[in-house]
């Protein structure tokens, strides 16, 4: 399973490719949707890490659209629970996930990207 | 016979029939559930805090479960297929890639907030996989390189391993520390055959926690189960957030959908056959 949360975190580690490589963009995508506890204050810590635009973004190509564009100053509640939704609840299953600067494809298949390189790819 | 890492790439070696007897075997997964208790509690977490971490060589997420259970939101990562596969049929809550951890990483600067590893590093020790693949030193540099930039400052990350020889242990802690960690080696129950366990508990910056050094191992010849019953009390003792709710049902899932399309937001993927699967008893 890809969740946002995860997705938010992870860039291109093909060799050579360190500049403009996240985030990955995903295409033809399947979710699942799973509940998750709420739990704020792990939303809250997670904040500092997070590329917001990039997320915003990833949560359209899966058909979210419930955060705001910009990063709001404060963090209500409702909103943390949206983010909370949106970093925790939305499982990619199958699917791609593409560099936007090499163009490497990762498949997801079955819950599960596959990250292995070819040989010339590796750094 | 002899170690596993010495007779099959990981990936065939953990093929489908041993990664399910691997996983139900409940003698291994005492000793791995004992480890991954000692694990987390040489990472040294801040108490009270929900924490992101990393499961290198989750396998069939044996560790996975405690991590679920201790209320950690975590990733895993395996090269193995059927061993993930095991871990996607028991419905574990982290997320799972298929990698060569020897292939490095590209999680962004400070992504988590630790990582354990339970009984992979000597995989990294001999080269041999299917995929494409370079010299263990290579592999191993990429390797910590790329987790030590993973992780945030301050953090750690701890390895349970088998080394063979101190001229393993040497060429894996000299690379992590080139790769910029502090730490070292911490043996459990060094006099006794069965019980002695070695962790390779690394720093990323201070490491965290009031001291900075390297903790002690444990003494003495104890009963492997109540070492166990003992861990996991220690660390569960902890008021972690905790335990997941039960998740919803597959009507629930499916309503929740149906009302997405009904607010008119575009691109609600179609139902999947995995949609809200029921969660499987542990083994
Ligand atoms: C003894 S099992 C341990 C699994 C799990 N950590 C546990 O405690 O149950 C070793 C695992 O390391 C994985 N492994 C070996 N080499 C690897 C590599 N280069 N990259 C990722 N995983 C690897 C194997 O596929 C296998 O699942
Ligand atoms: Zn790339």
């Amino acid at each position: 399973m890809v969740r946002l949360i995860t997705h938010n975190l992870l860039a291109c580690h093909v060799k050579g490719c360190t500049t403009n490589n996240f985030p990955l963009t995903f295409q033809d995508v399947q979710i699942e949707l799973q509940e998750a506890e709420f739990n704020p204050e792990f939303v809250r810590n997670l904040l500092s890490r997070l590329d917001w635009a990039a997320l915003v973004d990833a949560a359209k190509q899966v058909g979210d659209t419930s955060l705001p564009p910009e990063e709001p100053e404060m963090m209500d509640d409702d909103l943390l629970k949206k983010l909370h939704h949106v970093l925790l609840e939305i499982h990619v299953i199958e699917g791609a996930m593409t560099c936007p600067n090499c163009k490497h494809v990762y498949p997801i298949s079955n819950g599960i990207p596959n990250m292995l390189l070819a040989e010339h790819e590796i750094g | 016979m002899s170690r596993p890492e010495l007779q099959a790439p990981p990936e065939i070696y953990y093929g489908d029939t041993e990664a399910k007897k691997y996983t139900k075997n409940t003698r291994n997964q005492q000793i791995q559930a004992d480890m991954t208790y000692r694990a987390l509690e040489l990472l040294n977490l801040p108490p009270d805090e929900p924490a992101f971490l990393l499961d290198i060589g989750c396998g069939s997420g044996l560790s996975g479960e405690i991590l679920d259970e201790e209320g950690y939101i975590w990733a895993g990562m395996d090269i193995a297929p059927s061993m993930l596969e095991v871990a996607l049929e028991r419905e574990l809550e982290g997320d799972l890639f298929l990698q060569d951890i020897g292939q490095g990483f590209g999680f962004r600067p400070g992504s988590f907030d630790g990582a354990i590893s339970i009984s992979v590093l000597q995989w990294l020790l001999n080269a041999e996989t299917s995929h494409p693949t370079s010299s263990p030193p290579h592999r191993l540099t990429r390797f910590f390189t790329t987790l030590h930039s993973a992780l945030r400052n301050p953090s750690r990350a701890v390895f349970q391993f088998y080394p063979t020889s101190d001229d393993q242990i040497q060429l894996i802690t000299s690379i992590a520390q080139k790769a910029g960690f502090g730490g070292g080696i911490v043996v459990d129950y060094p006099n006794s055959k069965k019980a002695k366990k070695v962790f390779l508990c690394l720093f990323v910056g201070g490491g965290g926690g009031a001291q900075q050094r390297v903790p002690e191992g444990l003494e003495g010849e104890e009963d492997e189960h109540a070492r166990f019953e003992r861990r996991r009390q220690k660390v569960s003792g902890k008021d972690r957030s905790g335990k997941r709710k039960s998740v919803k049902d597959r009507d629930w899932i499916l309503k929740k959908k149906e009302l997405y399309r009904q607010r008119g937001k575009e691109g609600v993927p179609r139902d999947s056959k995995f949609t809200g699967r029921k969660r499987k008893a542990t083994f």
